[in-house]
């Protein structure tokens, strides 16, 4: 993005909260916390030196105020935008910026969620639109299932292929100890499974989980102090197309091509350069589609790109490394956990699952109903 | 005080009539009905009533935990406007993009607001 500098700023604490079903009575506020003291450890930080805090939630109206309450902090920079499940991609671009500008000297980005545990629409209460409410549209399958329809008419994509991206995340997650899913799936059980919103099984869709993370950044300098090996933020970019389905420009061509174009311009990089893929796969068009607008095939051609495992361990791009939103975890608003792999795989902490030689890392953040893009590139000290 | 958007596109609904706007600055139609067109920044919006055929531009079908699965589609009407609704009178899995469609007034009953359906526009070009 225009105005950011270009590894000026890394990611130097990562870490989830507990995941999957937490405690009871654990509440977001708790998650986030839990997540920023495990994100300040993993950075060889204390929790006192954040003064900047970026965080959103759909269970807390002004998130911001009750973490900064519960840490014991008054930060000099907040930040609560929320726009979907991207919005911690754009809280890296925040964040920058404030680091940059001397807003702040440690801001830290946080999420939580119990939507498994209070239910999903205790969770994320459904605005009232009288122009799709009549049609009782199931939010967000039905939009995604509706743009997956006319991938499907102008490109001849199928459920198998799409079924594939499932398969993958699963395969992804068998070696990630902390994914929810623990056994293996196949292309005929995810076609089989319960029909949600044509053509998406319950299989296509991400799963319903409790939990939350945080990620801590500072400036270059700083960093190169702290205890691990910072992720430096190389390239941002965010596009809003808007808000509804109905009101989607292309219902094939996401706002992720504007997004994709603005962080490889600003890290001076393109798709060949990338090593590690994490992208918001709430449904399994997702990556179909952010494939395609981030360069990496063709529009048209991402349902043949993941056929034959070609996104799985093993395959020719490494895509969805911890196993997604549709293996690993989703607890509503997913991004954040994006870009906590991402960090994993530059580090090389990742185990079993680990890209060997990872340099640089995209990680892509989707909100709404494909209605906010934002993509973050990552990279090592070696690529800045 | 200006009638809400939404109060004169239910009014037209309740004569039967499928209602959108038009923005002369930006020379295209709009839809949902607003205050400002999102293509102009025009606050001059008029109102015309759709000839009511459209096609069909994207379709799902929902399968609620409880009841009988239902079409949702996206309908691309002839005056340039798209809009979310669902075609009946016919299976929701048979809606295929392409379909052409005609817009017909559904009374859901009780308090709830008219809203507009579609169904199959066969031999319409």
């Amino acid at each position: 993005m225009t105005g950011l500098t270009r590894g000026g700023a890394a990611i130097v604490g990562v870490a989830e909260s507990d995941l999957g079903q937490v405690a009871e009575g654990m509440n977001v506020i708790d998650l986030m916390a839990q997540g920023i003291a495990r994100a300040a450890e993993d950075a060889g930080l204390k929790v006192r030196d954040i003064d900047g805090l970026l965080c959103a939630a759909t269970q807390s109206r002004t998130s911001g105020l009750s973490l900064s309450e519960y840490l014991g902090i008054s930060p000099a920079f907040i930040d609560s935008t929320i726009i979907g499940g991207s919005s911690f991609m754009f809280h890296v671009a925040h964040a920058v910026m404030a680091l940059q500008l001397g807003m702040c000297e440690v801001a830290a980005i946080a999420y939580g969620s119990t939507q498994r545990t209070v239910g999903r629409r205790q969770a994320s209460v459904r605005e009232i639109n009288p122009y799709e409410t009549p049609y009782r549209p199931f939010l967000p399958s039905t939009a995604y299932a509706l743009a997956a329809s006319r991938h499907m008419h102008e490109f001849g994509t199928t459920r198998e292929q799409m079924a594939a991206v499932a398969v993958a995340a699963r395969q992804w997650a068998l070696l990630n100890p902390a994914a929810w899913e623990k056994k293996p799936l196949t292309i005929p059980e995810v076609l089989g499974a319960r029909m949600v919103s044509y053509p998406f099984t319950v299989r296509d869709i991400c799963l319903v989980t409790d939990g939350g993370g945080a990620i801590i950044l500072t400036s270059a300098e700083r960093a190169r102090s702290l205890k691990k090996p910072p992720a430096y933020v190389l390239g941002c970019g965010q596009a809003i197309t808007h808000a509804n389905i109905s009101s989607m420009p292309d219902l094939t061509v996401t706002g992720t091509l504007q997004s994709g174009r603005q962080a490889y311009a600003m890290a001076g990089l393109a798709a060949k350069d990338i090593d590690v893929v994490e992208l918001y796969d709430a449904f399994t068009i997702n990556p179909i589609l952010f494939l395609e607008d981030l360069g990496f095939c063709p529009k048209g051609e991402g349902g043949r790109f993941v056929e034959g495992g070609h996104i799985a361990p093993g395959g020719r791009l490494p895509v969805n490394t911890n196993g997604g939103g549709l293996s690993y975890c989703h607890p509503g608003m997913y991004g954040l956990f994006l870009l906590i792999e991402a960090v994993r795989q530059l580090r090389g902490e990742a185990g079993a699952r680990q890209v060997q030689g990872a340099e640089t890392a995209i990680a892509h953040g989707n909100g709404g109903v494909l209605s906010s893009q934002s993509t973050v590139i990552l990279g090592t000290q070696a690529t800045v | 005080m200006e009638p809400s958007p939404l109060a004169v596109y239910q009014a037209h609904l309740d004569r039967g009539e499928l209602a959108y706007q038009w923005s002369p600055a930006a020379g295209r139609a709009v839809f949902y009905p607003r205050l400002v067109c999102p293509y102009s920044g025009s606050t001059a919006l008029e109102w015309r009533v759709a000839s009511g055929l459209g096609t069909v531009h994207a379709t799902t079908v929902t399968h609620p935990a409880q009841g009988e699965p239902y079409n949702v589609a996206l309908i691309d009407c002839d005056e340039g406007f798209r809009l979310m609704s669902r075609v009946e009178d016919i299976d929701p899995m048979a809606v295929r993009i392409g379909l052409r469609v005609r817009f017909r007034m559904h009374k859901p009953g009780g308090d709830e607001p008219a809203y507009p359906v579609f169904t199959p526009a066969e031999g319409t070009p």
